[in-house]
Parts: C-alpha cells; sequence; structure tokens
C-alpha cells in the first residue's frame, strides 16, 4: 500500500468477529498480598528478610505511631490542638511501607505522620504543624517531606520530583501516599497517567482505609479495587493487606525497586481508619459500631504482636519500657513547642516571593505602624502558638 | 422563625427542593451525614437518594457534572466543601458553566448553584480559610453572591436556585453560627444584583458584603461620624448604582473586603466610583482588605482579617482630609 499505511499496533494483533466483546472488571482477578493471617499464622518461607532488630524496630515505629496518635487526640480535646487526623488502625499500612524508603527518597503524605519522624522530623515540629505554625512545614522540606491538605494535589507534585529525580541520574525515588478518596481526582489520574507515560520513579501509595470522610470505598468508586485503576494507565499495582505490616513491608519493598529503575507502580494498601476523621468529625453518622469492632479485631499491632511470639522475639520486647519512652519523647517535644516564642506581624508576608515586593513591603509597614497606633486591635487578635 | 446563617441555607434548601422536583443537591458527605456544617441535614431524609447524592472526591466532576445537569434541565446545587478546594474545578466554571448560553447564542443555559463556604476565622488547616470572589467575580457570565445575614441568605439563595444563570454562593463561615435573625418560615427572595443599605447616614459610605458586614458595622457605630454602611450581597453583577447613589450624597468612601488587596473587588468598587462619581469625592476612597499574602495558618490568622479599629482608621481617614 500507500506510504501512508498505519503501523501495525499490537492491538491488532487479534481481532474478533460477531458480538463484541465487553471488557469487564471480571476479566482482572486482583489478589491482596498478605505474609501473616488475621488468625496469626504464616508460612515461614514466605516472611521478608529481615533481621532482628528490624523485626523490632518495625514493632517500636508502630508503637510509635498509635502513642502520637492518642497523645495528639488528647491534647486537641485540651484545646492545645487546631485540629488532628489520628491514624489508629493504620499503623501497619503506615510503617511497613514507610520502612522502606531510603534518606534520599522524596515523601509526600496523606493520613501518615510517623514516616516524617522515620525521616527525622522532630516530633514538635508535627504539633507544630497542627497548631498551624508555618515552621512546622519549614522542618518538614528540610527532610524531604512534605504533608499535602488539598486532597489528590500533590500526585502531580510527585510526578515532577521523580522526573527530575531521573534527570538527574540521583539514587532515589519520589513517593505520595493518599487515600481512597484522592483517586477519584482529576490530579491523582493526570499524575498518574503521567508518570506511567514518562515512566518516570515515582510510588503512588494508596491507603485504602475505606472512608473518605463519611464516603465508603464502595460508594468511591464503581471498581473493584483502587489497585486496578493503575493499570488503564500502563502501570503495575500491587493489592496488599494493611493490617499486616510484614505484606506490607515487602509489597513496597519490591515496589520500590522497580520504581527506582524507572517503572512507577501503585500500591493499594487494604486498611481501616479507627478513629473519626479529624477531631471535628463525628463518624457516628455514617458507620456502625459493629462494622469498627469488626475491624478492631483485625488490630494491625495484635497481628504483628502474635508473629514476634511465633518468632520467639516478643520476649526480647519490653512494650512498657517502649511505650514510656514514646510517651517521653511526646512530652518533650510538647514542652518544645510551648516554648515556641510569638512571631512578628513580619511573619505574615515572608516568603511569599523570593523579594518582598515594594507594594507587599508598604502593607507590612503600614500594617506593624497600625498596630503600634491603634493597640485595640489586639482586642481582636490572639496569637496562637499553642493551638 | 429564628436561625443562624447555616441554618438558613438548610431552610432554603429544604423550601426549594419541596417546590421545585428539578432541584438536586449533591457533593462531598452532604447526604448521609449532612455536610461537614450540616448545611444539608435532613435533605436526604425528606427527598431521598436519588435527589440528595453523596459525590466522590471530585472537585472537578461536582461542577462540571452541575453543569451537564443543568444543561439537561435540571437545577443542581453543588456544594464545594471548602472554597479552598474550587480551585481544581475552576477550569469548569471558566470553560464551560459561565459560557454554555453565550457558546449556544442561548440554545442552552447553565441555570445551577455551587455553594461553599468561605472566608478565615474556623481555625482549620491551610486551603480553609481563603476569600477568592475577586477571582471568581473576574469570570464573565458567572454571578457570585455572598450573603451576610439568615434572612438574606435564604432570600439569596432561594433566587440563586431559580436564577437563569450559574450563581457562585459564597457563605461567609465564619459567622455560620455567630448570631440568629428572623428569618420567615415562608418562600421569599432577594433579589440577586441588588445590594441593602445596612445603616443610613451622611458624612461616608462604607462598601462591604459576606463575613465582614459585622466588623464594619462595629466600627460604623464607633466612628465619630454619620457613616452609611452598604452591603454588596451580590459581587457580580454589583448593584453600582447604590454604591455611587451613597457616594453622591456623602462624597466619601471605604471599601472593605477580606480577600487580597490587590486586583480585587475593592479596585473595581473605587474604579465604578471615579467613573461615576469623581466630582462628588472630597477624599481618597480607601480600601481595607486582606494583605497579598496566603491567609497565614491558624496561629496567625487573627492579623489578616480586618477588624473594626483597621476599618476605623480608614474611616477616620477619610474623613481627615
Ligand atoms: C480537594 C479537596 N477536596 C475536599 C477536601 C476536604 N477533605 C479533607 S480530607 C477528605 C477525605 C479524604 O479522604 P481520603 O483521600 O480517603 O483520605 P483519608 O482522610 O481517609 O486518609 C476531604 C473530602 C480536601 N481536603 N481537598
Ligand atoms: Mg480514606
Amino acid at each position: 500500500m500507500s506510504e501512508n499505511e498505519p503501523t501495525e499496533h499490537p492491538a491488532n494483533a487479534t481481532v474478533s468477529a460477531g458480538e463484541p466483546r465487553f471488557l469487564t472488571q471480571d476479566d482482572l482477578s486482583v489478589d491482596t498480598h498478605q505474609v501473616v493471617a488475621p488468625d496469626g499464622s504464616y508460612d515461614a518461607d514466605e516472611v521478608p528478610d529481615l533481621d532482628d532488630e528490624q523485626f523490632q524496630d518495625l514493632y517500636r515505629w508502630m508503637l510509635t505511631d498509635r502513642v502520637f496518635s492518642k497523645r495528639m487526640v488528647n491534647i486537641q480535646r485540651r484545646g492545645e490542638l487546631g485540629t488532628f487526623g489520628s491514624t489508629r488502625g493504620q499503623e501497619a499500612s503506615i510503617i511497613g511501607s514507610a520502612y522502606t524508603l531510603q534518606p534520599d527518597d522524596w515523601l509526600y503524605v496523606g493520613r501518615a505522620w510517623t514516616p516524617m519522624f522515620m525521616r527525622g522530623v522532630p516530633m514538635k515540629d508535627m504539633i507544630m504543624f497542627w497548631r498551624g505554625i508555618e515552621e512546622g512545614q519549614q522542618s518538614f522540606a528540610e527532610h524531604n517531606c512534605q504533608i499535602a491538605i488539598s486532597i489528590g494535589s500533590h500526585l502531580p507534585l510527585v510526578a515532577g520530583l521523580a522526573w527530575g529525580m531521573d534527570l538527574s541520574g540521583d539514587d532515589a525515588i519520589a513517593t505520595a501516599y493518599l487515600g481512597d478518596g484522592a483517586t477519584s481526582t482529576g490530579a491523582a489520574h493526570e499524575a498518574i497517567n503521567f508518570a506511567g507515560a514518562l515512566e518516570v520513579p515515582a510510588l503512588f501509595y494508596c491507603q485504602n482505609n475505606q472512608y473518605a470522610i463519611s464516603l465508603s470505598a464502595e460508594e468511591q468508586t464503581g471498581a473493584n479495587t483502587l489497585a486496578q485503576k493503575a493499570l488503564a494507565y500502563g502501570m503495575d499495582a500491587i493489592r496488599v493487606d494493611g493490617q499486616d505490616v510484614l505484606a506490607v513491608y515487602e509489597a513496597v519493598n519490591e515496589a520500590r525497586k522497580r520504581v527506582r529503575n524507572g517503572e512507577p507502580v501503585f500500591v493499594e494498601s487494604v486498611t481501616y481508619r479507627m478513629d473519626a476523621h479529624t477531631t471535628s468529625d463525628d463518624p457516628t453518622r455514617y458507620r456502625s459500631d459493629e462494622e469498627v469492632d469488626a475491624w478492631e479485631d483485625a488490630d494491625p499491632l495484635e497481628r504483628y504482636r502474635e508473629f514476634l511470639r511465633a518468632e520467639g522475639l516478643w520476649d526480647d520486647i519490653d512494650h512498657d519500657a517502649i511505650e514510656a519512652e514514646i510517651d517521653a519523647e511526646f512530652d518533650a517535644a510538647l514542652e518544645e513547642a510551648n516554648a515556641f516564642e510569638e512571631r512578628g506581624v513580619e511573619e505574615i508576608f515572608a516568603h511569599v516571593y523570593a523579594e518582598l515586593p515594594p507594594d507587599l513591603q508598604r502593607q507590612s509597614e503600614e500594617f506593624s505602624d497600625l498596630l503600634e497606633r491603634r493597640p485595640e486591635l489586639y482586642d481582636y487578635i490572639e496569637q496562637r502558638p499553642k493551638g | 422563625m429564628q436561625a443562624t446563617i447555616v441554618e438558613a441555607v438548610k431552610d432554603a434548601l429544604h423550601t426549594e427542593m419541596a417546590a421545585d422536583d428539578d432541584v438536586v443537591v449533591f457533593g462531598e458527605d452532604v447526604a448521609e451525614s449532612g455536610g461537614v456544617f450540616r448545611a444539608t441535614d435532613g435533605l436526604l431524609e425528606e427527598f431521598g437518594e436519588d435527589r440528595v447524592v453523596d459525590t466522590p472526591l471530585s472537585e472537578i466532576a461536582i461542577v462540571g457534572a452541575a453543569t451537564g445537569l443543568a444543561m439537561y434541565g435540571y437545577r443542581p446545587v453543588a456544594e464545594i466543601q471548602f472554597s479552598g478546594f474550587l480551585p481544581p474545578a475552576f477550569d469548569q466554571l471558566v470553560t464551560n458553566a459561565s459560557r454554555i448560553r453565550w457558546r449556544t447564542r442561548g440554545a442552552l443555559s447553565a441555570p445551577m448553584v455551587v455553594r461553599m463556604p468561605y472566608g478565615a476565622g474556623v481555625r482549620a488547616l491551610e486551603h480553609h480559610s481563603e476569600s477568592m470572589e475577586g477571582a471568581y467575580a473576574h469570570i464573565p457570565g458567572l454571578k457570585v453572591v455572598a450573603p451576610s445575614t439568615p434572612h438574606d441568605t435564604k432570600g439569596l439563595l432561594l433566587a440563586s436556585i431559580r436564577d437563569p444563570d450559574p450563581v457562585l454562593f459564597m457563605e461567609p463561615k465564619r459567622i455560620y453560627r455567630s448570631f440568629r435573625d428572623d428569618v420567615p418560615e415562608e418562600d421569599y427572595e432577594v433579589p440577586l444584583g441588588e445590594a441593602a443599605v445596612r445603616r443610613e447616614g451622611s458624612d461616608l459610605t462604607v462598601v462591604s458584603w459576606g463575613s465582614m458586614m459585622p466588623p464594619t458595622l462595629d466600627a460604623a457605630d464607633e466612628a465619630d461620624a454619620d457613616v452609611e454602611v452598604i452591603d454588596l450581597r451580590t459581587i457580580s453583577p454589583m448593584d453600582t448604582e447604590t454604591v455611587v447613589e451613597s457616594v453622591k450624597k456623602t462624597g466619601r468612601a471605604v471599601v472593605v473586603h477580606e480577600g487580597p488587596r490587590s486586583h480585587g473587588v475593592g479596585g473595581d468598587i473605587v474604579a465604578h466610583i471615579n467613573d461615576e462619581a469623581l466630582m462628588y469625592l472630597e477624599a481618597p476612597v480607601e480600601r481595607v482588605t486582606g494583605f497579598d499574602t496566603p491567609v497565614p495558618l491558624l496561629s496567625m490568622e487573627d492579623y489578616y482579617f480586618p477588624h473594626p479599629p483597621r476599618i476605623l482608621d480608614a474611616i477616620e481617614d477619610a474623613l481627615s482630609v
């Protein structure tokens, strides 16, 4: 034929006549990776290759996550924080994944705070973040991590960070933690497709904790799983039992290896948000006690303790002592955060641009002047570094 | 009945859903849990799951699908949970909702409402505090409304749902529950595009809207002058006549808004005054606004908001010339 002849597309390799066949979700079978079963049983050959210290480390971080959430919810109730999103129930999902990350990797999280501590962010800065003090985020940035408040907005950023790593030939990956709700945003879809098309070292770690505020994961999408969404974008995916820290660790560790080679991966971790969405949410409006109780029985710490007992590692772990240490760390962090000094009003104008434009400079000066001339303004203004 | 602003929103939605079967309410967390501010509480029970719908977390689709529903003959009332999450859907407002009538020479239209709480003052996280009415009012074909009282909230929302064009309905969440006023049980409209004179005066005119009305009225009460206060109520299309007539009478004006100063609605109001009442002015028109910065996070959020002493300072400045 002429030179206009279309190039052969692999999709044309097999053609079929007759009734068109629908591709259905059932064409796809999506397994959920698991190492330790809910009853604590496991196959010793399937356990990931970690040493005793690492097994203990995982427990310590999971406990850190639980204690941190508990303490934060408590101080919020005492009026010492604006709001807070607890991660109780998601400890295996959060720690198993973050444990695979390397110091040069970048991390952009949804509901996952302890991974930032694992990267060296002081607890004090996380407390400050939830108190609405900008310096908290400055500290996060110094440790290559950030929290995205606008759901899904961070995924394109992660694609770009990964692109930069690829261009620079760096030994690092960029990771986005996202929720089930986030998979419905336009930004997420564009970013996952973009990363898949450009083959950049991006890892999309989706914690399907069954809810986006009041909306259940079943109502969030007609898809059987969230993992399968990645396939449409040419990206491989893993679905993992998010209550099983070893399964999560193994899945994300394998994923990270691929990602490092320029093959982005999407991981869906099936987990549960035990507490309210934030301290201002009332979950009894949209979910039953029975459902919550059933997930309480799938407690990730308890499942892991079963494993540690079976391995004979539990005897070396002094749970109470570790908990006391974490509590002490929190106490110290809180004290440090409480010591944070009030800032001058010029802080409001700082960092909007690299250089303060003249008009903004004028606004800053006029406002400082006004505060001096009209101290009654302080009847309306309270700086609240303590939440 | 005595109601708060958020209760007036709820009342308007109940009223119009009962009156018009084509009204469909949807958004994130609006049905089963009744909305994060409870503005849609009880609608699901009363009107059922076909007309009160919890959507996926998809702002683009919420606003875009509202446009499609409206083109198909429904009267969608979509909720964006916080105005800080409208930006992803900005595209649908600019590209579609505001242009359907124009694009089709009137053959199609998009009579729809997007409701959203806006403004600072609830001590939440980033993106829960902005006042971007200036950006939205800049879109031709889109109406932008911001009530400041429970009475107006019900009447303006009913008028917005019945309006033939798309309306962005910005609810001042800082004063959602801060006071009650008399809200008639019956159906009534407050017409779009009509400002209200909240306080008559002869020395100076202050123009504001939404969450800035209470501090503006406080400052007017404190001023050692006879201050007229205008509540714009609809930002676009703007009732410039009421503003201009007032300034012709007083010869002095102050504009107060919460959003950033530059390229904002305040500058536009000053331009209208200059166009039509320049020769009546005895002093430059003052603007009291948010700063040209993101709203500070909650520990310093209070500083951003134009409080009464700041407004009073501008009033005194304008009077001193
Ligand atoms: C773009 C956007 N829309 C709405 C919100 C309000 N909001 C905060 S969290 C949330 C649900 C998020 O659900 P999911 O992604 O599953 O994360 P989870 O909170 O369960 O960890 C919503 C709707 C937001 N922050 N950003
Ligand atoms: Mg979720």
